[in-house]
């Protein structure tokens, strides 16, 4: 069990639990982030950036400081 | 009238949809409960004349983001026949959620896959037939963009239009249960959805690997939106001095002859105010059209949210994402469409702050005012020094702002955008978008601009009978009374009359010099350079870039906030903001012996 934010590119995990507020949680449950669903981190934004998630088909990028809300099983 | 309302998350295509069943003839309308415009438009379903409402893409029906209670207060006001539910038929497994929400809300439902031929690339399999059995819903597969499958799903929603027993309002608190709904997805996909275990990889991979690349990603990011930046501009500028000539032609050959009978005081009123009012409406239109047609490009193509990836480490600083820098670049051509381009972001805080920021861009209408101030008053070598440092104070009064009013309009929306995989936009999507905006931009702003330009008019002219522009009409009286503001700053009376002629547009200022001093062309340069010094000259460059554009940009800021306080507060920070940094420079280098 690790956060999301210490994945490396090209790791792909699957999502544990997804804490931090309820917009958020709603938010990325939406866009299919929700726990026992697969990711891929796909790359780091330059310069502390967003990052770059693939979940099953949709592609998104969050700020570093959501990523720390969520956890992920490599 | 029967109603129908189309939902959906965003990216699913919705307006597409909506743009392709309705053409240009889309009309914003004002609705109970919302607060933002909605477009919707008539068409013919099933025999019957029926108004289509497109609400903006929503990701959850109980959610805080802006977009979703302009839904939620839509639902809760008006009374609908038929709710047409748009999804991404390559995304279905983790739209279903929001289906099933918005089939219980006791309204007829029915439910479209776009984007059916993204899917059948990826592989993915939708079993129509048991999809409609699992939802209890008609069901449809289409693709928007190309049109295929159209015609089924307008005879899907003329028939579920028909079929509805009367219209009816939402009940918003029917939502079933989490836990069911989990079950009921997963039921509804095994038994209707094939999505194959390993995904094609696509050519959206290979081009993201080179567009947004660690190194390379953001010089490529400021090539493009040189690129658009040139294609707006290069183009806009002499289709905008055609116009511009077109008038003047008008207005010498046909108004002016035909006016010549009027007293002079009612000719000026409609040759200077009302004609020039209209004519500097027209001017914006094409800037308006091509900023639009680029816009769309960059938009439909999927970039915006790459060139937001790449430039959010910066922005998220100053409170703001990457698509607000976006403007404020292509604000360095023309601020108002600019700010009309803020409406791609969704949140009210976020664009209200990139609103206030926009209009310190240096625009090109500030840069002629700019370039004939320092060819008149300064060495060649130091002009360009002076020139530079504008631009530098331009992206310093924009960061500065955003950092003051950071607070004020703080996004709470959490910062996680789709990334869509690149499309190729086609020519109809591209086009309408750009009819839409530059319609809504006359509509909202033309009253106001010719208003303003009248009344700019008015104070520069009357009394009767003193001379234009000179000490002794309003605008000069009002600056003798502003004497002992601006004295401080270095602006006396004649350049205070010529800052109120630049509310109109910087594009004025110089002519306005013409009239207030007196003389044309090089004469004026002289005149300009016995009479105000470089210090005086750069004090007034400074206010002349920070306070506000022009009265077109007013007009904007007014129609894109809806708010006529948020209005005064950009103006009166602008004007404010202007004092402060004229001041701080005069004062310090006088203060220092220049």
């Amino acid at each position: 069990m690790s956060p999301l934010i210490d994945l490396l590119p090209g790791d792909d995990a699957t999502v544990m639990a997804v804490n931090g507020d309820l917009p958020l949680r709603q938010r990325l449950a939406a866009l299919g982030l929700r726990p026992g669903r697969p990711l891929r981190l796909i790359r780091r934004g330059a310069l502390a950036g967003p990052l770059h998630l693939r979940l099953g088909t949709t592609d998104i990028i969050l700020r570093r400081h959501h990523a720390h809300a969520i956890v992920v099983q490599r | 009238m029967k109603r129908v309302a189309l939902v959906g998350m965003p990216n699913t295509g919705k307006s597409t949809f909506f743009n392709r069943v309705t053409g240009a003839s889309a009309r914003v309308g004002n609705w109970p409960g919302v607060t933002v415009d909605l477009f919707a438009s008539r068409v013919l379903l099933g025999g019957a004349m029926v108004e289509l409402v497109d609400l903006p893409g929503i990701y959850d029906l109980d959610g805080t983001a802006d977009d979703e209670r302009v839904v939620q207060g839509f639902l809760a006001n008006a009374d609908l026949d038929l709710i047409t539910i748009i999804t991404a038929a390559p995304q279905i497994d983790r739209q279903l959620p929001l289906v099933l929400r918005l089939s219980a809300l006791g309204i007829p439902a029915v439910l479209l896959l776009n984007m059916a031929d993204e899917a059948r690339r990826l592989g993915i399999r939708v079993d129509v037939a048991a999809l409609e059995r699992e939802l209890g819903i008609p069901v449809a597969l289409m693709s928007a963009k190309r049109g295929d499958g159209h015609a089924a799903a307008m005879a899907l929603l003329a028939r579920g239009v028909m079929a509805g027993d009367g219209a009816r309002r939402a009940d918003l608190a029917a939502a079933p249960d989490n836990e069911i709904q989990d079950r009921d997805v997963a039921r509804i996909m095994a038994a209707a959805v094939d999505v194959p275990a390993q995904l094609p990889p696509g050519v959206t991979d290979r081009v993201d690997r080179v567009l947004l690349h660690p190194l390379l990603g953001l010089p490529l990011f400021f090539v493009m939106m040189f690129v658009v930046f040139q294609g707006v501009f290069t183009l806009g500028k002499p289709l905008q001095d055609g116009l511009t000539w077109l008038f003047e032609l008008t207005r010498t050959q046909a108004l002016s002859p035909a006016l010549a009978p009027l007293p002079e005081v009612v000719r000026g009123f409609l040759l200077d105010g009302v004609w020039a009012g209209v004519s500097t409406v027209a001017t914006f239109v094409p800037l308006v059209v091509l900023f639009f047609l680029f816009m769309a490009l960059v938009e439909d193509t999927g970039y915006l949210s790459r060139a937001a990836f790449l430039t959010d480490a910066l922005m998220a600083r100053l409170g703001l994402d990457g698509r607000s820098f976006v403007m404020v670049l292509l604000g360095f051509g023309c601020n108002v469409p600019a700010a009309m381009g803020t409406r791609i972001m969704r949140s009210r805080a976020l664009r209200l702050l990139t609103l206030l920021i926009v209009p310190f861009s240096l625009c090109s209408a500030r840069l002629q005012v700019f370039v004939f101030l320092a060819a008149a008053l300064f060495a060649p070598a130091q002009g360009a020094w002076v020139l530079f440092a504008l631009y530098l104070a331009s992206f310093a009064a924009a960061m500065l702002t955003a950092l003051i009013f950071r607070g004020r309009y703080r996004n709470d929306e959490p910062f996680v955008l789709e990334l869509p995989p690149y499309r190729l936009p086609t020519l109809r999507q591209v086009v309408l978008r750009a009819w839409h905006e530059v319609r809504h931009f006359l509509r909202r702003a033309t009253r106001f601009i010719i208003a303003g330009v009248v009344l700019v008019w008015l104070l520069t002219n009357l009394p009767a009978g003193v001379a234009p522009g000179g000490p002794d009409t309003f605008a000069g009286m009002l600056g003798r009374l502003a004497e002992p503001l601006l004295a401080p700053i270095g602006i006396d009376t004649q350049l205070t009359v010529a800052l109120i002629f630049g509310f109109v547009a910087k594009e004025i200022l110089i002519g306005a010099f013409a009239v207030i001093f007196g003389a044309e062309g090089q004469a004026l340069s002289t005149t300009l350079a016995a009479q105000i010094d470089t210090v005086q000259a750069i004090s007034f460059m400074l206010f002349t870039l920070i306070y506000t554009p022009c009265l077109s940009m007013i007009a904007t800021l007014r129609s894109e906030s809806r708010s006529a306080r948020f209005t005064l507060l950009s103006v009166g920070w602008s004007l404010l903001l202007a004092w402060l940094v004229s001041f701080a420079f005069y004062q310090s280098a006088r203060a220092l012996g220049y």
